[in-house]
């Protein structure tokens, strides 16, 4: 297990940045280079991080960054991968690194095109469940009940399960991912850079200005979406699915918190009524339950 | 070793990106290009062609794998058509503001409803904006030569922008006509490894195209404009250097005058339908008229100079479109205009509107729209300002 005083102190991502407080894609950041080091290249469509990078001639990041268009982020990632073979480096990381639109929404073509053509890459998804650049617009990675700009009575379907789409696409490695608990992801990271072919990282992000929250609790929202289920960490290595150490007691009702106390501290579930409530717990209690069913068994044959 | 062959104009294309050394290629399929990209994969795939091949899912995520390995460095090629070109267009612009020389075949095609798989121009003129030098070729032996020439331009550190080789498609993609590859060791000298002046490299980490203000966009732009300038100057020195190294018949440069010295009616064309242009004149020419004809071979940069020097003695001009500007004219037709409106004494200009959707344009068609061209210039004045020749009624 990775310790963190180990860790290398080393920071390729400057503080000081334009993230706002209480951010966890600018923690998820310092985590994911800690985890793959200097010789690594970022491709960043629009999201959050094109905007904290800095605006020129500011930058924050001390790792190559190729900005590019909304959808573009795997395609412009299989390009960077295609260069760097056929110029003989094969020592570099390349991280697709996109928000919930640019992947879920606008994003998944490109995304998809990528991971069946086996580019050896990791993609990640920093997932703050709505288009936060833009001012919080619902997403197809809302979750059910969220209120976003453009769902002002809360959203009425679920959030899109992009892990088990990118299942279905039989790639090595698969993980969801909290900076709430950093030795578990950085070790998905490490784990990551590893193994050739697409690898495919989904982080939960608490969104202090999104979600409506206070940005000192940023941290306790990524244990409490673990606690109570709404947010399970597990991997799915060639098919196979396996929960992760953080989020395995909460499979067990017993231990699991209830969901009111991840929803009650976010003012994008404010409205919520309390029969709605129970319908996002019993939700839970249902993909726990079938978590805990598919735990150590191939999701895909 | 040079070699002369007989193939089609969508073979060599994919040849001109092999004699390039073309490193990767992201490219999809769509009618009439999809023999390109055949060719390049099984040069690929047999080993003929050292380079990275990326099968993408879509046009638009061709142009981002290609701006992803030409950030790298890599030298970039990639081919489209008609609908595969407009879905590009987001990342046309992206290509281009980040200053990458990536050079692109366009086999021209139009763009449905109603669905049509022939040839106008109508799919890269709606692109013109778009920061790309564009280039329209007439014959097989100028695909090729304008895509190894397309790369020493634009790799010029006094240009840095991608360029689109257009030809179109059917009458040069699916015909076939000889045409003379040069020897591959002469051309290596000719055309070097594109060696960037920054790129993505862990050793000297960039943001590339990071979130900018307004203090800096509006010379970011301006700098692209005089890219363009630059280019226009060394598309005729990077043309002559061409023909005299291999020995091969100068294109013209920015555009091809035929009998043009004495020319009192002149025919303004782009692609086939000027070399078309070159055997009517021909025919005028025995029949007494001392007409020419001017190919515009560079559409972006446009040639506004040469334009102005070679029309400034004629009567009067017929610009023919194989594309529209609809509520306008055609695109070609305005430009002229445009070059011509400093010209003291400037001629008449008509504008003839043909070969929409892959309508033939015959060298009689050529010949019709000049006489009339002609006798608006006799009479000292135009009947009827935007023509669609040969529409039905």
């Amino acid at each position: 297990m990775v310790s963190l005083r180990e860790l290398t102190r080393e920071e390729l991502i400057l503080p000081g940045n334009a993230s706002c407080a209480g951010c966890t894609t600018n923690l998820s950041i310092k985590l994911a280079l800690k985890a793959l080091g200097q010789k690594t290249i970022f491709v960043v469509p629009a999201c959050c991080t094109s905007v904290l990078q800095g605006v020129f001639p500011l930058n924050s990041l001390n790792i190559p960054v190729l900005n590019i268009s909304f959808a573009s982020a795997a395609a412009a990632a299989s390009g960077v991968v295609a260069g760097l073979r056929v110029q003989g480096i094969d020592d570099v990381t390349v991280v697709g690194w996109a928000g919930d639109g640019g992947t879920v929404d606008i994003g998944i073509q490109a995304l998809s095109g990528a991971a069946e053509r086996g580019t050896d890459f990791i993609y990640v998804c920093y997932d703050n469940e709505a288009y936060g650049n833009t001012g919080m617009q619902r997403s197809g990675s809302t979750p059910m009940g969220a209120w976003t700009t453009t769902t002002p009575k809360g959203k009425t379907e679920q959030k899109k399960d992009m892990p088990l789409i990118m299942a279905a696409h039989k790639i090595p490695y698969i993980a969801t991912l909290s900076p709430s608990y950093p030795t578990d992801f950085i070790e998905k990271f490490q784990k990551a850079k590893g193994i050739k072919g697409t690898k495919y990282l989904h982080i939960l992000i608490p969104c202090p200005p999104g979600w409506r929250t206070d940005p000192a609790v940023s941290i306790e929202l990524g244990r409490l979406a673990v606690q109570t289920g709404a947010w399970t960490l597990f991997e799915i290595e060639r098919g196979t699915l396996s929960i992760s150490a953080p989020s395995r007691p909460f499979l067990d009702k017993a231990n699991r918190k209830p969901v009111q106390a991840y929803l009650e501290k976010q003012g994008r579930f404010r409205h919520l009524t309390q029969q709605e409530t129970s319908q996002i717990q019993t939700r839970i209690d249902e993909t726990s339950e079938h978590y805990s069913k598919v735990n150590q068994t191939r999701l895909c044959p | 070793m040079t070699l002369t062959i007989v193939d089609s104009g969508s073979h060599v294309a994919g040849l001109a990106a092999q004699a390039a050394r073309a490193e990767v290629v992201a490219a999809y399929p769509i009618t009439p290009q999809t023999a390109i990209v055949e060719l390049i994969a099984e040069l690929v795939s047999s080993g003929k062609m050292r380079s990275e091949y990326i099968c993408v899912e879509s046009e638009h995520s061709a142009m981002a794998a290609s701006v992803g390995a030409s950030a790298c460095g890599a030298r970039t090629f990639t081919a489209t058509s008609s609908h595969g070109l407009a879905y590009m267009h987001e990342m046309l612009h992206w290509a281009s503001g980040a200053r990458l020389p990536i050079v692109m075949a366009v086999v021209n095609r139009t763009i449905g409803p109603p669905w049509n798989i022939l040839p106008d121009l109508s799919d890269s003129i709606s692109q013109r904006d778009t920061g790309w030098l564009q280039f329209y070729c007439a014959s097989h032996q100028e695909i090729l030569d304008t895509i190894i020439q397309a790369y020493k331009i634009c790799e010029s550190s006094k240009v840095l922008l991608p360029a689109m080789v257009c030809f179109e498609g059917f009458i040069l993609s699916h015909t076939s006509m000889p045409f003379t590859i040069p020897d591959q060791e002469k051309l290596d000298s000719f055309l070097p490894r594109f060696k960037p002046g920054w790129k993505l490299d862990v050793d000297n980490p960039m943001a590339h195209g990071t979130l900018s203000s307004s203090d800096y966009f509006m010379e970011l732009r301006y700098l692209i404009q005089e890219a363009m300038d630059n280019a226009r100057e060394l598309i005729p020195a990077v043309d002559k250097e061409y023909a005299e190294t291999f020995k091969l018949p100068y294109h013209g440069g920015l555009l091809e005058e035929t009998f043009c010295d004495n020319a009192e009616i002149l025919v303004i064309s782009m692609g086939t339908i000027g070399s078309e242009a070159r055997v009517a004149i021909e025919k005028l020419r025995n029949k007494g008229y001392r007409a020419g004809s001017v190919r515009i071979r560079s559409f972006r940069p446009f040639p506004i100079e040469e334009i102005k020097k070679v029309c400034e003695r004629a009567d009067a001009i017929a610009v023919i479109d194989r594309a529209i500007s609809f509520g306008m004219e055609g695109q070609l037709s305005t430009e002229i205009q445009r070059a011509l409106y400093d010209v003291k004494d400037r001629p008449l200009v008509l504008n003839f509107i043909a070969g929409i959707g892959g309508r033939d344009v015959t060298a009689k068609d050529i010949e019709e729209m000049a006489t009339h061209t002609a006798k608006c210039a006799r009479d000292g004045k135009i009947d009827q300002k935007l023509t669609w020749h040969g529409l039905r009624t």
